[in-house]
């Protein structure tokens, strides 16, 4: 049983001594013999949320049936290697290292062309004043620096966002401002003499971040940068949330937020299959909608989209999930690499179905676009 | 009892469980740690902790969570102003060494008020205790929660630890709005409880309504199913599908396709929004019936 336990656990699930403890304890009150049992009842202590409790027969066939017993071999192979790797990687590895590292082992196939690029980008830089790093189009710079530069910008995008405070107040005893009602209300039970004095403050209500990134072939240039960019914005807050899409959409925030980032990159390396293909951000946002939006949308949510616009999809499928999405009263931003390109319009049918359910519309494709978002993303 | 006894006194109560609830429901009795249900509305979360009541033939008690729920109202309060006049009364009534004793005893459990945690734990025969749509309440509260649901204690700081005179069964609901703690997880046995299947739904509606002709149960039934996979916002749950059914019968109705204006008129009972109402229009109704019926 603690095998299993562990078999789970390794497969992500939330599960540790007590929970083998439960199970065995579980499994005194019913029939051992019969495996249907068995089964429901490991079901109901180990499963913990939906995800897990999909996933359960199958995790529970390829353990106790033998049938997945080569594949959990395997996996647990590919994690060792992975662990190899993270050890070759760690002397003098410091973040911009592991963030052009992680980049490489998106594509391993493309791993000496990248260190290339990398290269003759630097090149460049130490030519060019830092001022215009600012200015390149994502495009033409794929520096670890950059990248770096990217997550800082992230982080500080993010935070411009969060710090909200409630219009409200509430109570709090190392408050700002006295709470009569309160104060008086209690005094009751000292025959009206207030001794007890409560406080109150306006509670800060942060925002929460959810971001859905394409990454399709059109994008396949930007994605590097924007999933940097993602990292930044996800990994110093435990709500935001992070999805990939390009014909599917794929849930990437646990993932990005792994401390490791060698792994994290392989893992979305994984999910992200199909990266570089066609979008279909209609049917992927309807998906969202679907099965996402109601745990992660609400009044106090941002949804940034990062995409060029370019859609297989009808634009009126588009459209109608921004409006269904629009209606948990959340606050939509789509950033668009191409309007930072001279005299774009947003002709793209699909950008065109959109624009009426924005309410912010900007370039992304430099730095110094993504820096100028700040002031814009205070005042939503 | 054994789960599947369990599940057979359930359907006697008139509620059809799935293999996986009743196991979930049985290890929560058996084991005395609190279940936790998740599914959409509608399909029969609340409804099974009435039942286990009813079962164990004791009392349900039932805390409803909203946002901004906190100790004072879901574990207990000093009933303030029963303090404040019985201090008034002794004073009037004259003598200082009777102060010590009015002190004892406006902080006994005569002037306590219970909330429903700390009723469902000072009762003589266990409970079933009921925290219905946990995910409305702010996160502080599930905090709250965990001492009463681990411990089954409540500590007093003027009267001292109160102590679980028996273990509650405990049944907590979540609609999915927003994701519960996994502290509060951990200590849960878990079910998803989906929309039922064909077979279950029609058992489900024989059980409630048992003098539903057949054909039209048959027919109500596959045309719920079929509705809840068109694009509508709000699904119908299996309350709805009750209701209807109950609207049907009540108004005469023996086919489906006897009368499309009728029938489109009893469509109130099972779309719950504007924009679902008007996309199922009546040439969709007649669809999905025609379907159904053939």
């Amino acid at each position: 049983m603690a095998g299993f336990i562990a078999h789970l656990r390794y497969n992500g699930y939330r599960a540790g001594v007590a929970e083998t403890e439960a199970t065995l304890s579980a499994l005194q009150s019913i029939d051992i013999e019969e495996h249907r049992q068995v089964r429901l009842a490991c079901k109901a202590v180990c499963a913990s949320n939906k995800e897990n409790y999909d996933q359960f027969d199958e995790l529970f066939d390829s353990y106790w049936f033998n049938r997945g017993r080569e594949q959990s071999g395997t996996v647990a192979a590919s994690k060792q290697s992975t662990e190899k790797q993270q050890n070759r990687f760690r002397p003098g590895a410091d973040e911009s290292q592991s963030v052009a590292g992680a980049g490489a082992a998106e594509q391993p196939e493309n791993n000496d062309e990248d260190g290339e690029a990398i290269h003759s980008g630097e090149g460049r830089l130490i030519a060019s004043k830092a001022g215009n790093l600012n200015k390149t189009d994502f495009r033409e710079m794929m520096t670890p620096e950059l990248m770096q530069q990217a997550e800082v910008l992230a982080c500080k995008l993010a935070k411009a966002m969060r710090d909200r405070r409630s219009r409200r107040y509430r109570h709090n005893q190392r408050g700002n401002k006295l709470n009569l009602r309160k104060t008086i209300r209690n005094s009751v039970n000292q025959g009206g003499v207030p001794i007890r004095l409560y406080r109150q403050q306006r509670p800060e209500r942060p925002v929460r971040i959810v971001t859905l990134l394409d990454v399709s072939g059109s994008m396949t240039v930007y994605a590097r940068v924007f999933l940097a960019f993602l990292k930044g914005l996800i990994s110093h807050d435990t709500r935001a949330d992070a999805y990939l899409f390009h014909t599917a959409l794929v849930r990437i925030g646990d993932a990005l937020r792994d401390h490791d980032t060698m792994r994290a990159m392989n893992r979305l390396s994984i999910m992200a299959q199909g990266f570089g293909g066609g979008t279909k951000i209609g049917s992927n946002l309807k998906l969202f909608n679907d099965q996402y939006a109601a745990t992660c949308v609400d009044g106090r949510t941002v949804v940034i989209i990062l995409s060029d616009g370019y859609d297989t999809d009808s634009p009126e499928l588009l459209s109608e999930g921004l409006q269904k999405l629009k209606k948990r009263n959340c606050k939509i931003i789509w950033l668009n690499p191409l309007k930072g390109w001279k005299d774009y319009e947003p002709v793209a049918q699909g950008m065109a179905a959109a624009l009426p359910w924005l309410d912010h519309f900007a370039a992304a494709n430099t730095l110094e676009s993504l820096a100028e978002l700040e002031p814009a993303l205070q005042r939503l | 009892m054994s789960w599947k006894k369990l599940q057979q006194s359930l359907a006697n109560e008139r509620y059809i469980a799935s293999d996986e609830l009743a196991m979930a429901v049985y290890l929560a009795t058996e084991q005395q740690r609190p279940l936790l249900l998740e599914g959409a509305a509608g399909v029969g979360k609340t409804e099974i902790a009435k039942q286990l009541a009813d079962i164990h033939d004791t009392q349900l008690i039932r805390l409803q969570c909203y946002e901004g729920l906190d100790a004072s109202t879901s574990i207990y309060e000093w009933n303030y102003q029963k303090q404040l006049l019985r201090v008034q009364a002794v004073r009037e009534s004259l003598a200082d060494d009777l102060a010590d004793d009015v002190e004892s005893q406006i902080f006994s459990e005569a002037y306590l008020l219970k909330r429903p945690l700390l009723e469902a734990i000072t009762q003589s025969k266990a409970p079933v205790l009921l925290i219905d749509e946990i995910d409305r309440a702010d996160e502080e509260f599930e905090a709250y929660l965990l001492e009463v649901l681990s411990d089954y204690q409540v500590s007093i700081p003027e009267l001292g630890t109160v102590k679980a005179t028996s273990k509650p069964i405990v049944v907590l609901t979540s609609n999915g709005s927003r994701d519960l703690s996994d502290a509060l997880r951990r200590r849960c046995f878990y079910t998803y409880v989906e929309y039922p299947d064909f077979k279950t739904e029609l058992a489900i509606l024989k059980a409630r309504i048992p003098d539903l002709d057949n054909s039209l149960a048959e027919q109500i039934v596959g045309f719920v199913q079929s509705l809840r996979k068109e694009e509508l916002e709000k699904k119908p749950g299996v309350a709805e599908m009750l209701d209807w059914s109950a609207a049907l019968a009540g108004l005469g109705i023996s086919k489906l396709n006897d009368d499309p204006v009728e029938l489109q008129a009893t469509m109130v009972c099972l779309l719950k929004t504007q924009i679902d109402q008007y996309s199922m229009p009546r040439e969709v109704t007649e669809r999905l019936v025609g379907k159904v019926v053939a």
